[in-house]
């Protein structure tokens, strides 16, 4: 194994490569940015052979996406914040049109204020898109992510398309050491897509994206809903079998110090590293304290979730996003879906930097449940 | 010219009688032959012709959205050559909403990047899918639901957008207007826009018996008549070499148009002379 130094972008870019798309339109956004440069930069170099299109915006991007995924083919885009929302429209057309795009998401705010800084509004926002949706926690699961949502995405009983979130900064322009597999490898994993019903053939041709009527449409959306949910015994097999060639396990969740917390936090994305830092001070206090990292956000793992938390007397649940007058969406599908009293605090909305301090605050407040949304981290001459 | 019997576009699709814009597919669909894949912005065309699970389409076609059937062509067109089909033709319709308005920027990009595709507006000159709607498309004078005449206003109050000369500011290879009343004018058309290397743009005007308001057994009639008066002229525009590619013997006057149609019924007789000065320029300049 050689590790190389490199972002989360370049990361990604190195996944691209590897996975080789026959199509990749992208359009530039702050932080996703560097994603579209190092992947015109191996086409520039021929180091893949894949059609880059230089679309003149998001929703260009994700529609030449969905439309060359209609042929049968492997496609990459990838967005941030306000290009994903431009993009909302045709997120829900290529996951109703059962496309297996990948695309990666660099989490950011979204305007207004106008902040190119990280929050995870951006993706959050489209979680009833029917799209599956991983958070990554750093660099090498970036990459990695972006591979096993292929295999996932292309799965013939799912045909859904994945979105790789990755914090926006924190994780696109810091550096960390990443092993980038070898083609050989990621090939046993990852065969060419070969699709097997409804692409652009002459030979066989179909109607693809027709008007339907109230007959048959809700049919289409069960249909949708019966994939996502046994999508996750597909991402469970693409899980087991990554491990067994690569050698790095990645679950639904990650459990961090959780078995026997009496106090648990429950987050998604780059903070968690961060919030593990503080939950091994909180171990050396001999404070039982612990964290579970949701990873695969959609499908949404309840049953993991649940069994990992039931234990726990005091939960905490951070998101970097907001749903005004309901409060943080993870919190509140956890505290929907599961027999548990989670408290909710909203964190880092717009980049601001949530400190270990704030992660003790947290911890300290979970001991007091309340259902209203603790927002942690403002300045204090506002409140 | 002869005519290929085969037809693309089935019968027992949902048009109204006399829709002008299913003439124009079939025709064009007749000379692209069957390795050929469609994209359909959303409109009129998309709805009558695909009511699930039932279908008009021949050939392989798609539909995403309506502001980004140029887009998803790109992507069509780019996976294609990916995989090497570039016999295949890629060919778009959109209807002059779809292209004009809402689909303007995804066509405009698709146009300067150059794809090899075939984009083809049919210009009804209205949202006729919702409901009779001005577009960019309306021209001066005609009634529609959000452009309505009445006592403070006599419809329409801005000159029809120019989409073929906004298309050949891209500087691509092909542009052309065209009639469904003069097939073989838009046939040999299309069959010139399916030769060429690079992005191709037609616009085909259609008459639409609903949103123009005549009897649907005189759309052949009206398209004739638009081109016989100037009102819509036949040209092309190939490398830049612009030509006319029609020329009435002798033009009609545009009254005998306009008063054909419910639309422009309410036009008092100085404004459509006004609008036969405006078609007089026009066809002075380019020799009409």
């Amino acid at each position: 194994m050689v590790l190389k130094v490199m972002s989360a972008n370049q990361a990604i870019a190195e996944a691209v490569k590897l996975a080789n798309p026959n199509v990749i339109p992208v359009y530039p956004i702050t932080p996703q940015t560097t994603i579209s440069e190092y992947l015109a930069k191996f086409v520039a170099d021929g180091d893949i052979s894949a059609e880059y299109i230089r679309v003149e915006s998001e929703h260009s991007a994700i529609s030449a996406a969905l439309g060359a995924s209609g042929t049968g083919v492997r496609v990459f885009t990838a967005t941030s914040s306000q290009g994903l929302a431009l993009m909302h429209e045709i997120i829900f057309a290529a996951a109703g049109l059962r496309a297996p795009i990948v695309m990666a998401d660099a989490n950011r705010a979204l305007s207004a204020p106008l902040s190119i800084w990280n929050d995870q509004q951006d993706s959050i926002s489209e979680r009833d898109s029917g799209w599956m949706q991983v958070y990554a926690e750093n660099g090498q699961e970036a990459l990695d992510s972006i591979l096993i949502a292929y295999r996932v995405s292309e799965d013939h009983s799912v045909l859904l398309p994945s979105m790789v979130c990755i914090d926006g900064f924190i994780l696109t322009h810091t550096v960390d050491p990443v092993d980038v597999p070898g083609k050989g490898d990621v090939d046993k994993f990852l065969p060419p897509y070969k699709p097997d019903h409804a692409y652009l053939d002459p030979k066989r041709p179909m109607s693809i994206g027709t008007f339907t009527d109230p007959n048959y449409y809700m049919e289409a959306r069960h249909d949708m809903e019966l994939a996502l949910v046994g999508a996750k015994d597909v991402i469970a097999k693409a899980n087991a079998e990554f491990a067994e060639i690569f050698g790095r396990t990645y679950d639904f969740i990650e459990k961090y110090r959780s078995d026997d917390a009496d106090t648990i936090i429950v987050a998604m994305g780059s903070i968690c590293s961060t919030i593990k830092d503080v939950v091994d001070e909180h171990r050396d206090n001999g404070e039982k304290v612990g964290l579970v990292r949701v990873r695969v956000f959609r499908p949404f793992p309840t049953k993991e979730i649940y069994e990992a938390i039931k234990g726990a007397s005091n939960i905490g649940v951070l998101d970097k996003n907001i749903s005004f007058s309901v409060g943080g969406v993870l919190h509140n599908e956890i505290n929907a879906k599961m027999d548990v009293k989670a408290n909710g605090f909203i964190v880092g909305l717009g980049g601001r930097d949530i400190k270990p301090t704030h992660i003790s605050e947290i911890i300290e407040k979970t001991k007091n449940t309340t259902k209203t949304t603790q927002w942690i981290g403002l300045n204090k001459e506002e409140l | 010219m002869e005519i290929p019997e085969k037809e693309f576009l089935a019968p027992g699709h949902r048009a109204c009688a006399g829709c002008g814009a299913t003439i124009g597919v079939r025709l064009a669909l007749k000379m692209l032959g069957e390795n050929t894949v469609a994209i359909s912005a959303t409109g009129c065309l998309e709805v009558i012709t695909t009511p699930y699970p039932e279908t008009s389409w021949e050939i392989p076609w798609m539909h995403v959205a309506f502001e980004n059937a140029a887009a998803v062509a790109s992507g069509v067109e780019s996976a294609l050559k990916s995989q090497g089909k570039t016999d295949t033709t890629v060919v778009v319709f959109g209807g002059d909403g779809g292209t004009a308005d809402i689909g303007l920027q995804a066509l405009s990009g698709a146009m300067e990047r150059g794809h090899n595709l075939i984009y083809i507006c049919y210009d009804n000159e209205a949202y006729m899918n919702t409901g009779i709607q001005r577009s960019g498309s309306t021209p001066y004078g005609a009634s529609t639901t959000t452009s309505p005449h009445g006592k403070e206003s006599f419809g329409e109050d801005r000159p029809k957008k120019n989409m073929p000369m906004i298309m050949a500011a891209h500087g691509i290879p092909y542009i052309a207007t065209a009639s469904i009343s003069y097939p073989e004018d838009f046939m040999k058309k299309v069959k010139k826009a399916s030769e060429i290397e690079g992005p191709a743009y037609i616009h085909l005007q259609q008459p639409c018996t609903t949103g123009w308001g005549y009897s649907p057994e005189k759309t052949i009639e009206l398209g004739r008549l638009a081109v016989e008066t100037g009102s819509w002229i036949l040209y092309e525009i190939e490398e830049g070499e612009f030509k006319v590619t029609y020329r009435p013997l002798q033009r009609r006057a545009v009254k005998e148009y306009l008063n054909a149609q419910k639309r422009f019924k309410h036009l008092t007789e100085l404004e459509k002379d006004r609008i036969q000065s405006h078609v007089d320029a026009v066809c002075i300049e380019l020799k009409v």
